[in-house]
């Protein structure tokens, strides 16, 4: 009985993996793909899917050639941005959720509350606003006007992540530590840094996710290379010339973009779940 | 800094009850969580409050000197508006479709990785893939695989309906076809974290009540009916709840796939064209307040209805 339910276990995982892995593959193989094999499916294998001649010309074309002065500038953007909406975010909510976890004061759950209402706010609700103060005030198309509202993304869900994570660390053995003679601070810094740190580091992968996948502010607040990032910068990009469809390029583009996730998710798959469902399902 | 932590450190036991130890504990409690709070009501209240204001003006940017207060008449015309129905419609057919498709996709594959035992690790790490992938990533590789000339669907759909399948097949021509593609890469997208969320669910169920079930002859359904669901009623409810909300304001798929052609265009859209595109600031505004209040709703209509406890009884 075990062994047969182990076995219809194992086949079932399989076309889940399969669906999960094909457009993953898909856009692999669509990368590697030569501006004819592109629109003529006598140079693709396995029904139009994978090419005959991978090439990696597309990666040329946005690193070095035509689309580099497109690509290059928003992957910076990408970069700066999401790094310092996601650490100042999580510093934030470091301190927020600690005092959650630890503190008895009255507003807890308030806090909780407008974190969870804020996560629920339609972006899109907030872009005709802050297009309108923005250009008023000189921080359309910049840095900051971008770094401003992700922090409207990435604060609620470090706040909420982190008072789960926070919560399930046994803060006695902080007071253990100061019994045996440690300062408070020792027993800060040695016994509960420790503990948190994982759940820090998990809350600022998924912030870091959560800020790198926007399209929303990006497209909207965003006019030129100045600030655009590279999901926004993916809707505007141009082929090797102005009569060529940029497929290629764009497929190129987005395996960049993905492989630093992909390589974070493999690396911490564990303490992602538990992040997610933790800061999700309580109870 | 040190000061801080040596003070809370100092603060258990907590029922020792000393007036002034309790009002210094309330008062650093604020002094750390305030500034995420400040920062959270500042990046995210005022703009809406703004937006509100915005919303009774007739106030177009390229002509900011006839701004002129016409209180609630943009809510008038977008509701008597057919494209503003027009984008409720395929909003609502899209959230309707996905949310149905990912809560059973969902739940089964969750089910399977909640019992499968030999590649649990690698089934687990695959399935969380999709939820890291940039949306709009995603959107770009189903749109390149439903075209005609770039594509695979209508090839592999050709060959496995042995020639049926018409190869020349265009998905984006009609309405329909383009939300197929539309909803199966939201679906792709966001079905792991529908997973994970009934996964915990699951991870909650007390095993040995399924086995009493199954040893009192229940059989396979019954088990899953009156065993499994009610005892994850809650992760189930908010799993749809988050699902529900996050496709409400659909964004990224339809606009890189279609731009809106077709009659695909979605309420978040129909704000981001207003506003950016014809810079009516007012009536932009006014279609953002709306689609905010229709999100309201769905969330108090979940949580009243299904009495979910989002703060975790805390």
């Amino acid at each position: 009985m075990e062994g047969k339910t182990k076995k219809i276990m194992l086949i079932a995982a399989i076309p889940i993996m399969i669906w999960t892995v094909i457009p993953l593959l898909w856009i692999l193989a669509t990368s590697f793909k030569g501006d004819e094999a592109l629109g003529d499916s006598s140079k693709n294998m396995f029904g139009n899917f994978w090419p005959k001649e991978p090439t990696l010309e597309n990666y040329k074309l946005i690193f070095t050639g035509g689309a580099s002065d497109l690509f290059n500038p928003a992957l910076r953007n990408s970069i700066i941005v999401c790094v310092i909406a996601t650490f100042i975010s999580v510093i934030l909510a470091t301190f927020c959720a600690y005092a959650i976890s630890r503190l008895d004061f009255p507003g807890k759950k308030l806090i909780l509350t407008t974190a969870l209402a804020v996560s629920f706010f339609p972006v899109i609700a907030m872009v005709t606003p802050l297009f309108n103060l923005w250009r008023q005030i000189g921080l359309f198309d910049t840095l900051p006007g971008l770094i401003i509202p992700y922090l409207s993304l990435t604060l609620p869900l470090s706040i909420w992540t982190l008072s789960a994570f926070f919560q399930a660390i046994p803060w006695e053995m902080e007071q253990a530590a100061q019994v045996d003679g440690a300062t408070s601070w020792q027993a800060f810094r040695k016994v509960i840094a420790p503990l948190a740190a994982p759940g820090v580091f998990t809350t600022a992968i998924i912030a870091f996710f959560t800020a790198w996948n926007d399209f929303v502010f990006a497209s909207n607040l965003t006019s030129s290379g100045a600030s655009r990032t590279v999901p926004a910068a993916l809707a505007f990009f141009t082929g090797a010339s102005q009569f060529t469809q940029p497929t290629g390029a764009i497929a190129a583009a987005a395996v960049v973009v993905t492989i630093p996730v992909v390589i974070l998710v493999l690396l911490f798959q564990k303490r992602i779940v538990a992040g997610l469902t933790s800061g999700a399902v309580k109870g | 800094m040190s000061t801080a932590t040596e003070n809370a450190a100092a603060a258990p036991p907590k029922k020792a009850v000393l007036s002034d130890r309790a009002r210094g504990e309330r008062n650093l409690g604020w002094k750390l969580a305030g500034p995420a709070f400040a920062v959270m009501l500042l990046v995210t209240l005022y703009p809406i409050v703004y937006a509100v204001y915005l919303s009774l003006f007739n106030y177009r940017l390229t002509d900011p000197d006839a701004r002129e207060f016409v209180f609630v008449q943009n809510y008038v015309t977008a509701l008597t508006d057919p494209l503003f129905w027009q984008a409720f419609t395929t909003t609502f057919i899209i959230v309707v479709i996905t949310l149905i498709i990912e809560l059973v996709l969902g739940m089964a594959i969750a089910m399977v990785m909640n019992k499968i035992v030999i590649p649990r690790r690698t089934l687990r790490t695959v399935v969380l893939i999709p939820y890291a992938i940039v949306t709009v990533v995603s959107a770009f590789a189903w749109l390149f695989a439903a075209q005609v000339d770039t594509g695979f669907f209508n090839h592999w759909l050709h060959a496995l309906t042995f020639g049926w399948f018409d190869l020349e097949f265009n998905w984006f021509a009609n309405q329909a076809g383009s939300l197929v593609i539309i909803c199966l890469s939201e679906i792709w997208k966001t079905t792991p974290f529908m997973s994970l969320l009934l996964l915990a669910g699951l991870a909650q169920i007390d095993g040995a009540m399924e086995e009493a079930a199954e040893v009192d002859g229940a059989t396979w359904w019954q088990r899953f009916y009156k065993v499994v669901i009610p005892n994850m009623k809650a992760a189930l409810m908010v799993a749809v709840l988050f699902r529900c909300l996050d496709a409400i304001r659909i964004y990224d798929n339809p606009e890189v796939m279609t731009g809106g052609a077709n009659n695909t265009m979605s309420l978040s859209m129909l704000v981001a064209t207003e506003t950016i595109d014809r810079v009516e600031i007012g009536m932009g505004s006014a279609l953002a307040v709306i689609l905010f209040v229709i999100v309201l709703i769905v969330a108090a209509i979940f949580v009243r209805g299904f009495k979910v406890d989002l703060t975790g009884g805390k």
